[in-house]
């Protein structure tokens, strides 16, 4: 038997949170919202650190109240979340699988949102050599291991990698009483927020090694050592500048990767930059009534536009399943000289577009510039740019009126 | 003499990195690169009195979950947090636990209460 919604989003974390609330408002009243977790609110149960929704509701929230926002409003709204639910596919036709404890059930959908958000990149992701002991975890694990499960991940900590949740978590393994020897970062610069260095490494005096990495992990039944090097230009270990640390964990905070499983057996088109779909301004993916939104699309460093793009995300397909048509994305937006990747990848310039993305490396007092072949439609100053803080920039209709290409780079 | 110092801003994403001047008493002359009153705030204490909010977790006995988040509801002096975090570690707390429910009131002298920032349901017994 097949179940006919108008609207199926795939995941209630913030994106998909916000994106249901959205299309709820806008008159969509047949929405279903699919939960792998026993609760809805996505990583940010396990986020109990403050600091989100300052550009949303301009106060500092920890990870839980930011949620509930989100999920007391869904709950008066009446929207039907389905937890402990799994998607196992999804078809070119807009046919969602699920598997849940109440058996396997399947949707056909007027309109899919992806919001399945992202998941870490792990020690075998990077071929970190040496032997395999217990001990070494990723940073969302270890989050979810001291925060959710009070069990505590080790005494005598090594960190890798200086994303954001690798900092918070260097400070909450301190605070709760580890000793964190070192956050090892195998780039020149931090990939975190500047603000995460301040309140979580240099507050606790915790050091941090640029241009280093760990070389091998060392230890049997558990972590005994790591052996960490420093790194030329090319990132290879330099030999001779070894040190040794002795700790029974290491944890990786190494990056994040969209979880698009689902989605590329759909056979929808993924940027092999961000690893997220390609999306129009619309934020449709290359497959007509299915749309992506949050981390599944691009990893953010604010939640405040994760749930910005989830309402994106609905409104795109609340407008699809009216009917309403919209402009054909036949421009294609190129990530030009210091910019890493752009979104949308492709537009149709008939209205206002918030452009996302990511510059390569950090530098200081730099220009942004939109141009269609030699044409600049418009220049943004900024005081810096850094890899680790996503740029968004909007250009107005009449800014993109009549282009024929897209380029954003870096003026030198 | 006057001094000075950059001081990272640690209240929005935009991290600015602010310059702030101050005397022998530490009165603030200056505070230079801050692109917002908060901002300009966070400086002036960060030089007489830094302070930073607390986000822990406490133990939930009978609960759906084995912890309760929570936090400070206001920034507390930072050199009273390693302390802070002893006497939060000692509270046990029933389930159910309520959204913002009170967990102690003026933690260590701060002022500060500590609040639940998610709600714990007591576990049905089977």
């Amino acid at each position: 038997m097949i179940i006919n919604k108008d609207l199926v989003i795939v995941g209630a974390g913030p994106a998909g949170l916000a994106a249901a609330i959205e299309a709820k408002e806008n008159g969509i009243e047949d929405i279903l919202v699919v939960e792998r977790e026993p609760v809805a609110g996505g990583i940010l149960n396990q986020c109990i650190h403050d600091g989100f929704g300052i550009v949303k509701f301009n106060e500092a929230l920890t990870g839980p109240e930011y949620a509930r926002k989100y999920i007391d409003e869904a709950e008066r709204l009446q929207i039907e979340i389905a937890t402990n639910t799994m998607v196992q596919d999804i078809s070119s036709n807009r046919e969602v699988t699920t598997i849940s404890p109440e058996g396997i059930r399947t949707y056909k959908a007027g309109a899919i949102i992806l919001a399945m958000g992202c998941r870490e990149r792990t020690r075998g992701a990077i071929c970190i050599p040496g032997t395999r002991p217990a001990g070494v975890f990723t940073a969302g694990v270890a989050q979810n291991l001291v925060n959710i499960r009070n069990i505590m991940v080790g005494k005598k900590i090594v960190i890798l990698g200086s994303g954001d949740i690798g900092l918070i978590m260097a400070r909450r393994l301190t605070l709760e009483g580890a000793e964190v020897l070192a956050v090892v970062e195998k780039l020149p610069y931090s990939s975190g927020l500047q603000r995460n260095i301040t309140q979580c490494l240099e507050d606790f005096g915790i050091p941090l090694l640029l241009s280093h990495t760990v070389t091998n992990i060392e230890g049997h039944e558990r972590v005994k050592s790591v052996t960490v090097a420093k790194v030329n230009e090319k990132e290879d270990p330099v030999r001779g500048t070894s040190i040794k640390f002795d700790c029974d964990t290491l944890i990786l905070s190494v990056g994040l990767i969209p979880e698009n499983e689902v989605a590329l057996n759909a056979g929808i088109i993924l940027d092999n930059v961000t690893g997220g779909a390609s999306v129009d301004e619309n934020l449709q993916t290359s497959i007509p009534g299915i749309f992506a939104c949050g981390n599944v699309l691009q990893v953010h460093d604010l939640v405040d536009y994760v749930s910005a793009e989830g309402e994106l995300a609905a409104k795109s397909a609340v407008s699809y399943i009216k009917s309403i048509k919209t402009g054909e994305a036949e421009i294609t937006v190129k990530a030009g000289k210091g910019i890493r990747y752009v979104l949308p990848q492709t537009i149709s310039a008939d209205k206002d577009i918030t452009f996302s993305m990511r510059v390569t490396i950090p530098s200081k007092r730099k220009t942004i510039v939109f141009k269609d072949g030699e044409k600049q439609l418009k220049k943004k100053f900024f005081m810096a740019l850094n890899p680790a803080e996503m740029v968004r920039i909007e250009l107005k209709s009449h800014e993109l009126k009549d282009i024929r290409g897209l380029e954003v780079y870096i003026d030198e | 003499m006057n001094k000075s110092r950059e001081i990272v801003c640690i209240v929005c994403p935009n991290g600015c990195r602010m310059n702030v001047s101050y005397d022998e008493n530490n009165k603030v002359t200056q505070v230079e690169n801050a692109s917002c009153k908060k901002g300009e705030e966070y400086a002036v204490n960060e030089i007489q009195c830094p302070k930073r909010s607390i986000t822990s977790t406490v133990g939930v006995i009978n609960g759906a979950l084995p912890l309760v988040s929570v936090r400070t509801d206001k920034p507390v002096p930072k050199e009273k947090i390693a302390a802070a975090l002893e006497e939060i570690r000692k509270i046990r707390l029933e389930a159910p636990v309520k959204f913002h429910q009170i967990i102690m009131n003026d933690l260590l002298e701060t002022g500060a209460q500590l609040i639940s920032t998610k709600e714990v349901a007591r576990l049905e017994k089977m």
